[in-house]
């Protein structure tokens, strides 16, 4: 159990909403310096830029003209362009996150195994029995600083193993992690579904669905499978986990691993040396992907992953930025954007922070003029390894945003956790509330244009909705249901 | 038995808004990205009544007092919605699929209300309807056995309204039309009130007022959407 534990929580640490993932991050200094270099073998490959077909055939785009005014036109068309697949993309993952707390809400409502405490993790040593209340919330927040160290350290190694290059180990650590949710989680929960509905089976069927279903999602996670497989088992792994958390660990525990959970998530991605933000930081400037048995991507990763040009995962990265541009110039709601149009000379449509990163690099401002094309991310890699053009634009599906799984498990544990006092109300405004705070994050992710914490925003939200709807608004809503009322 | 009347109740209930959500809102992310904030403002402003009804612990006994004070912040966060959609228009034009959803002002108005709607509906039956599976049924020890299905109807009926009120309200905010608004807040009040009687188990007295003014409601936002009663015979010969 233990040891199995120590492997489960580690996706807990990619929590970030590593969406702007490796080109948003790579504005910073010194990686800045890199990319021009990798990239300036190939002068030639950027003129084939401006033969980038936008979807939304809104002609040609020369990215080498620009600077000059005359494409402020063009440059508003991208953002629209790109906007669109921003309101697109929140949805996908809107439906990612209902699906697993929904399957995390049904089985706590229809499985009793995992809303009874009975064991709790090694991890948590104090097991809030006392009835005074101040006992349990010492209790709950050691519990909670013992979790958040061992997470904290988890990190720390992980990311000292990516520096060193260890992918074997690291690899091997994912794979022993998935093996575990997939076989020995999954087959505790088919034993306690199949107890609660109470379902006879033989142990050979069993064994033969069981290896069946984990071989395939190996296969899926770790090499290669369609997409939407691929999903599925995520979601269902980040709802095993969330399961797990919410039958082993202790009542008020709970609530506080959750607040600190995100407190770290914030401190982990936005600060300078945040292990997180080293870690996407290091992705970035290798050009790799980030493993993929820990993120959710509405894209097809492997994809990227499998590719043996280096451009290709260099094409990966630029993924995101596009899809999460700041709001258009025209919106009023965003002021910055007005006066940044007023300002900049060339470059209309992008912050001045953005400018100021790709700076005087040419190639970053054609980067992200090649983003603008509308094509996907494999059209622009092919080009830049082989300048010859392949006009035919990706399909939108190619693009994507990536949610961390532990963001899926997390608000998965607050919706769960939620609903197992058995008041849907409660259950129902948190799982609003973790939507609100995904679209904010969403938002805001658009405006700063870098990875982002997922979790902090929508578990606040969550939080305090649970406990204000347990509190105030559950007598309120008694009320008028007992009496009939309608309002 | 329970089973049954749990899907019949939950099918009264929210079968026709979630036809309506799957129809209308459910292929275009900007539209549930609106409906999840619509729903989100109910949420906030039933919280805030939740907080006032809380804190006025002596009228804890008058639900009426409870009902009114849920209207006015309803209302209240009908209108911030209304201004809130104002001020995102030019930002939702851009984000949105066919450009079309911030200059068809009576599509926002819409989708907002029937988010609105069913998180009032939601709020005010999953509960029960969690009741109604079992392992009890009702009706046993004198008790009505119309509580149920009642309480679907009276659900369904409000979150019609509620689209309806929204269609309404925001028209008469575009137009400065203080008939419409007074009209979405009275009868607002007249419903919620009517409701008041449910307790005295007058379910008719209840229920056939509320749907007739449900129907009244629906006429008005036709007629504020830009509807005629040519085009609403025009629409059945076309779709034939």
């Amino acid at each position: 159990m233990s040891n199995s534990n120590i492997d489960n929580e580690e996706p807990t640490e990619y929590s970030a909403l590593m969406d702007g993932h490796i080109a948003e991050a790579r504005p910073d200094r010194e990686l800045a310096g890199r990319i021009p270099r990798k990239r300036n073998n190939k002068p030639e490959s950027q003129r084939s830029y401006g033969s980038v077909q936008q979807t939304d055939g809104s002609g040609p785009y020369n990215p080498d003209s620009g600077s000059a005014p005359t494409n402020i036109n063009t440059d508003n068309q991208m953002e629209e362009i790109e906007l669109k697949y921003g309101a697109r993309h929140v949805i996908k993952l809107f439906v990612p996150v209902t699906l697993c707390m929904i399957v995390v809400v049904a089985t706590i409502s229809s499985i009793n195994f995992y809303s009874v405490k009975d064991i709790y993790l090694a991890y948590t040593p104090f097991h809030e029995e006392s009835p005074h209340a101040v006992t349990k919330v010492w209790n709950a927040l050691a519990n909670a600083l013992i979790l958040l160290c061992i997470i904290a350290l988890m990190t720390v190694v992980l990311i000292v193993l990516y520096k060193k290059r260890c992918y074997k180990i690291i690899n091997g650590w994912l794979i022993m992690s998935s093996l575990m949710l997939l076989f020995l989680f999954s087959y505790l929960y088919i034993e306690e579904a199949l107890r609660a509905y109470n379902i006879p089976i033989d142990y050979i069927t069993l064994l033969f669905i069981m290896w069946n279903f984990g071989i395939m999602g190996m296969i899926n996670i770790h090499w290669k499978g369609p997409l939407l497989l691929q999903q599925g088992y995520l979601i269902f792994i980040a709802a095993l986990m969330a399961l797990v958390f919410i039958k082993y660990l202790p009542e008020w525990t709970t609530w506080v691993v959750l607040a600190v959970i995100s407190i770290w998530d914030l401190i982990a991605v936005l600060t300078p040396k945040g292990p997180l933000r080293i870690l996407v930081e290091i992705a970035q400037e290798r050009n790799e992907p980030i493993f993929p048995a820990l993120i959710y991507s509405s894209t097809v990763m492997y994809f990227m992953a499998t590719a043996t040009t280096p451009g290709a995962a260099a094409g990966e990265g630029e993924q995101g930025p596009r899809e999460l541009r700041p709001l258009n110039p025209q919106e009023p709601g965003s002021n910055q954007n007005g006066d940044r149009c007023v300002t900049s000379g060339g470059d209309d449509g992008f912050d001045a922070a953005w400018r100021e990163r790709a700076a005087s690099s040419g190639q970053q401002r054609l980067r992200v003029d090649g983003g603008g094309g509308g094509g996907g991310a494999a059209q622009y890699t092919t080009r830049v390894d082989r300048p010859r053009a392949q006009p035919l634009p990706e399909p939108d599906e190619e693009k994507g945003v990536k949610l961390g799984l532990g963001d899926f498990i997390f608000y998965s544990v607050l919706v769960g956790k939620a609903s197992s006092y058995g008041d849907w109300n409660t259950t129902l405004a948190c799982f609003v509330a973790i939507l609100i705070g995904l679209c904010l994050t969403l938002l805001l992710l658009a405006m700063l244009k870098k990875a982002l914490p997922a979790l902090p925003i929508s578990i606040t939200f969550g939080l305090i909705f649970y406990f204000a709807t347990r509190w105030l608004v559950k007598p309120f809503a008694d009320e008028l249901a007992a009496e009939q009322v309608f309002i | 038995m329970t089973l049954g009347e749990f899907f019949s109740c939950s099918l009264l209930a929210f079968g026709a808004p979630l036809v309506m959500f799957a129809m209308t809102v459910a292929n275009d992310p900007v539209r549930i990205i609106i409906m999840t904030v619509s729903a989100f403002s109910w949420l906030v402003s039933f919280l805030l009544s939740a907080i006032v009804w809380y804190l006025v612990s002596p009228l804890w006994p008058y639900v009426a007092f409870g009902m009114a004070v849920a209207v006015m912040f309803q209302e209240l966060f009908r209108a911030l919605m209304y201004i809130f959609l104002r001020k995102t228009e030019a930002g939702l034009k851009e984000i949105s699929e066919n450009h079309s959803i911030g200059s068809n002002k009576v599509e926002m108005a819409y989708v907002c209300g029937l988010g609105y709607g069913l998180m009032s509906g939601a709020f005010a039956l999953v509960n029960v309807l969690a009741d109604s599976v079992g392992p009890g049924t009702l009706g046993l020890q004198g008790g009505t056995e119309y509580f149920f299905i009642t309480s679907a109807a009276m659900t369904l009926c409000m979150i019609l309204l509620n689209t309806f009120w929204s269609v309404i309200f925001f028209n008469g905010c575009d137009e400065y039309s203080y008939l419409k608004v007074s009209w979405v807040v009275l009868s607002h009040y007249f419903v919620s009130a009517l409701s008041l009687l449910n307790r005295k188990e007058l379910y008719y007295a209840t229920i056939l007022p509320s749907y007739i003014v449900m129907l009244i409601t629906a006429v008005i936002a036709f007629r504020c959407a830009g509807g005629t009663s040519k085009s609403l015979l025009q629409s059945f010969r076309l779709s034939s």
